[in-house]
């Protein structure tokens, strides 16, 4: 028994899409942190027979997962942003 | 080859324009114009870019030149903080604009229970911090002049300091003249700090458009232009000294970390992101935005790191590369265009740094010296505002100074990313503390200054001293063997824990021992109540939309406020504020009455000027003493717990009555059913008892009235009588019966015998009738079953079923099967007869008051199978019909005696 505002428990479609946008907003930056790690998984030079990585190799990774990551923000963005308004509003 | 003049004088022009660029966007903004740019999500986050500094713009490709793809980690850092919006900076933001907030600092001590000590410890902090990094603006702007002013044999930027082509001194005294003239005009316009400074905004962003297009030009030069395109620039970068990955790991995950706190951190940047910003869903746009924009300044830095140290003579300074390279190819507008976007990067750094510098030093610094000095004076009339803003230009003034002195002192030496990452440490170690304020209602003053203070401690011993050098500051011998001699002390090897990058040693010990510090004593300290109110306020920001009350004392008469008020607000805008407020209190005239909530309000608006301790200060004086106790914590507390235990009960009331609602319906709905069942049952007797009744009296007036009657005449008519008042007689005593069977008054005489006896006795009995004659078929064997219960009841039931198939039966030759089942703990005696059966609708009914089959004839009233159902009930048996049966089929189903069972059924009896 609480007295507290309870939410309904089961949403309405549209809703429901925009509450699992929520979600991609909140883990977009994991996301993006876990793929900008792996360099650290990376063999460098004197690390011994492993061929270490190739420059253009690395800047083509980094930079791909950074378009990446503002093509998902931005889409995001075009999916939420009318409702975050709407939902400050209210 | 450009020459220097010429630069100066492009240089002049640009500035002039940015100078009527502000200039224009401050009008249209106080007519209210422009507003589609001047409030766009695109201006505000081009303004975020000034978190590209003249230290990315050279520096960048610097660090690429020396140490590979790591410069990138300086842009992967904000690039995740900007897209991971949701969790830190939304809330930033709102807090920023509900507590109206000047800065970094402000937002810190007014967490913590609006705490002067600790916004000196931040400002100091800051100024302390960010004071080489502008300073590094300085030597970027004159390192880039330099190069244009040296003779051509060393326009490669080899330079070896044995001439200085320009006098870098003024050089650099004039810039920094420049900028300060800047920032005094266009950043002290408003004393509202929350009011946007629109001329520096938009001077900003035009800034960050020159600087962006001009590193995308070289970049577009360097690649298409010298390398001969992407592939050819691969293969180059393959090719080259970085041709490899060699970035080290922790060094990679410590820079990424430490450029996303330091971008929340830096006031340069709370000043843009939190205080000037204008409405949260920029916020979300610059999400993806402002990485695009990072992205971009940092596409073509390898490339020209690369083509730079191929085609530059060794030696050349790689942290100039983006000049030099078009230079020694001979593209002098393109390297004045170059030149235009790193003075971009380096002015509007410094502007935006020093205008939230200067607010910080003049609000938490000299401010409260100020109101210390003239205890009284908040009182007297006369506008404060000269003061507060004189403060904040001197303090403009004295921060670029100490940038310049800086300078000069460090001889421009170090390469530029170094200084950086000092400064980036240097401001992190605010990270902890805002955290904690934001997410965590235990957090106290006291953890916060014990935090701040052994990070900022930490930084200055591993990481700011150590890199003036050996024997600069700290001795060769400090450095070598630690402080004092300790060797655990060693300012790069802390604890003896050796062998670390010198970067991530220092930012891990101190980031962590300042963490372990404030948490810590958080624990263990106890906060005041204001600052368990703002805590509570500043974490769970988004449920309060309006702010919980804090002054109680009224001792301040309105007319002190409204005195104090004019000359902080200004007499136009204090005097609207005050009969906006006596407008909420619903007075018609007159000043508003010094309630918490107006004082509060006050408060709260005294804090956009000069932030919310200095506000809390001179609030405090005229209102006198302690603004907030434990007990109106409590009361507050108490308040809200009360609505919401009434809440709560409300809510289990009204389901309770609901519940009872929905009970009385139903008690209503049986009521309602047994007044119509009754009401059948009333005109079902009436109609049984009135036919008998008909022909009673026909006959009896026949024999009172009729002259001539024979005896034989005389005999029927009597005997019919008697036999209908033998029926009525009979009704009335089954009526009789199942009203006491129905109303449980009934007394059970428990005995023992035989179920075989009972059938015996039954089909004597049955027979004797003489009804009709019905053959009775029985299995005597099966019949074997000792019961205990009321056997003259159960013969009743018995006979009533083997009469009925006397009367009912069709058949020619009428046949009724007696069958015996035991099983377990109950028998079943079934009473089949070969007659018709009852069609499938009127099997229902068959047990209910007053139902005869249709079509049957015989006369009873329809009383039997309810007395026989009635009776079984209380001998806790069962009596139903057999569906499958060929004939009309009853089974009887009987519970056989168990031990201890007897008593049971007493006491079913008894209570029935």
């Amino acid at each position: 028994m609480t007295g507290r505002k309870a939410s309904p428990l089961f949403l309405e479609r549209r809703s429901y899409r925009f509450r699992r946008m929520m979600d991609a907003v909140r883990l977009l930056p994991l996301l993006v942190l876990a793929f900008w790690m792996v360099p650290l998984l990376w063999p460098v030079q004197d690390a011994g027979d492993v061929a270490a990585v190739s420059m253009s190799h690395a800047v083509r990774y980094i930079f791909g997962v950074w378009l990446g990551a503002i093509a998902l923000a931005f889409f995001l963005w075009r999916r939420t942003a009318r409702q975050i308004v709407q939902e400050a509003k209210s | 080859m450009v020459s220097l003049n010429q630069l100066i004088a492009v240089c002049l022009l640009y500035v002039v324009g940015l100078f009527i660029v502000a200039f224009a966007a401050e009008r249209a903004a106080i007519r209210g114009r422009g507003d589609w740019l001047l409030r766009s999500p695109l201006v505000y986050t081009l303004s975020l870019s000034i978190y590209c500094t003249g230290w990315t713009f050279y520096g960048a490709v610097g660090y690429a030149a020396r140490s590979g793809l790591e410069y990138v980690t300086i842009y992967l850092g904000p690039s995740l903080v900007m897209i991971g919006w949701w969790w830190l900076l939304r809330r930033l933001v709102r807090i920023g604009r509900s507590h109206r907030v000047t800065s970094v600092a402000d937002l810190i001590s007014s967490r913590y229970g609006k705490s002067n000590l600790l916004a000196i410890l931040v400002t100091v902090m800051a100024v302390i911090g960010v004071t080489p990094y502008i300073a590094l603006q300085l030597q970027s702007v004159t390192l880039s002049l330099s190069i244009f002013a040296a003779p051509a044999g060393v326009a490669n930027g080899v330079l070896d300091g044995r001439a200085e082509p320009i006098n870098t001194a003024q050089a650099a005294f004039w810039i920094a003249i420049g900028l300060a003239l800047f920032t005094v005009l266009f950043g002290t316009r408003n004393l509202n700090v929350n009011e946007r400074h629109h001329g520096v905004v938009i001077a900003i962003a035009v800034e960050a458009v020159v600087k962006l297009l001009a590193l995308i030009a070289v970049g577009v030069f360097v690649v298409w232009g010298l390398a001969g395109g992407v592939t050819e620039a691969m293969t180059r970068i393959d090719q080259s000294a970085i041709g490899t990955w060699q970035v080290d790991g922790g060094r990679w995950a410590a820079l990424t970390f430490l450029a996303a706190a330091a971008f929340v951190c830096l006031p340069r940047m709370f000043q843009v992101m939190v205080v000037e910003n204008d409405e949260e869903r920029h916020l979300q746009t610059a999400s993806w935005a402002f990485p695009l924009y990072l992205m971009m300044m940092s596409l073509f830095v390898v490339p020209i790191a690369v083509v730079g140290l191929d085609l530059l003579p060794a030696g050349s300074n790689p942290d100039l590369f983006v000049l030099s390279l078009p230079l020694s190819q001979g593209h002098n507008t393109l390297a004045m265009f170059a030149f235009l976007g790193g003075f971009s990067s380096a002015t509007s750094m410094v502007i935006v740094a020093t205008l939230a510098l200067s607010t910080m030093v003049s609000n938490h610094i000299v401010m409260p010296i100020w109101l210390a000095l003239g205890q009284t004076s908040v009182q007297q009339s006369g506008d404060v505002r000269h003061v507060v803003i004189l403060s904040r230009r001197v303090s403009i003034l004295f921060i670029i100074s100490l940038g310049y002195f800086y300078y000069r002192a460090s001889g421009g030496s170090g390469a530029l990313a170094a200084i950086g990452t000092i400064s980036f440490g240097g401001v992190a170690q605010f990270l902890p503390v805002l955290l904690g304020g934001i997410f965590w209602r235990g957090a106290t003053r006291m953890g916060a200054l014990w935090g701040l203070g052994i990070g900022f401690g930490l930084w200055v011993f591993t990481m700011l001293l150590p890199s003036f050098g050996p024997d600069a500051v700290l001795s060769a011998a400090t450095l070598e063997q630690g402080l004092f001699g300790i060797g655990w002390l060693r300012p790069q090897a802390l604890f003896g824990v050796g062998g670390l990058d010198p970067t991530v040693h220092a930012v891990v010990w101190s980031l962590s021992l300042n963490t372990l510090a404030f948490i810590l004593v958080s624990l263990f300290s106890f906060p005041s109540p204001v600052e368990r109110l703002q805590g509570a306020q500043f974490v769970n920001i988004f449920d309060h939309s309006s702010p919980a009350r804090g002054w109680t004392a009224s001792v301040a008469a309105s007319e002190d406020l409204m005195i104090m008020a004019q000359r902080i607000l200004g007499a136009a805008e204090a005097q609207a504020f005050f009969r906006a407020q006596a407008q909420l209190q619903e007075k018609s005239e007159g000043l508003p009455e010094p309630t918490p909530a107006f004082v509060q309000a006050l408060e709260r608006e005294l804090a956009a000027s000069v932030g919310a301790a200095t506000a809390h200060a001179m609030v405090s004086q005229l209102v006198g003493g302690a603004s907030v106790s434990v007990q109106d914590l409590l009361a507050v507390a108490d308040e809200s717990a009360q609505m919401l235990e009434y809440s709560s009960q409300l809510e289990v009331k009204s389901r309770e009555l609901s519940d009872t609602a929905e009970k009385l319906r139903r008690a209503n709905d049986k009521l309602t059913q047994l007044s119509h069942q009754k009401d059948s049952f009333l005109s079902q007797v009436s109609h049984e008892l009135r036919t008998p009744m008909t022909s009673i009296r026909s006959f009896s007036e026949i024999l009172r009235d009729a002259e001539a009657l024979s005896p034989q005449e005389k005999t029927r008519y009597a005997s019919i009588i008697h036999s209908e008042t033998i029926r009525l007689t009979r009704l009335l005593d089954d009526l009789l019966d199942l009203s006491v069977l129905e109303n449980g008054e009934v007394t059970l005489n428990q005995q023992r015998g035989s179920l075989r006896d009972v059938l015996d006795l039954a089909v004597t009995t049955g027979q004797a009738a003489n009804i009709r004659e019905i053959k009775i078929d029985r299995d005597r064997d099966s019949e074997d079953v000792a019961l205990e219960t009321d056997l003259d009841r159960l013969s009743q039931v018995f006979i009533n079923l083997i009469t009925n198939a006397q009367k009912y039966c069709v058949s020619d030759a009428p046949c009724l099967a007696v069958r015996v089942h035991a099983s377990g703990s109950t028998v079943a005696v079934d009473f089949i007869d070969n007659g018709a059966g009852i069609d499938a609708d009127a099997r229902d009914l068959i047990f209910e008051k007053f139902t005869r089959v249709a079509g049957q004839g015989g006369e009873g009233a329809g009383l039997g199978l309810a007395i026989c159902r009635e009776i079984i009930t209380r001998l806790r048996g069962e009596i139903s019909y057999l569906p499958d049966s060929p004939g009309t089929g009853f089974r009887v189903t009987l519970p056989t005696p168990q031990p201890g069972k007897l008593q049971e059924l007493n006491r079913f009896a008894a209570s029935a």
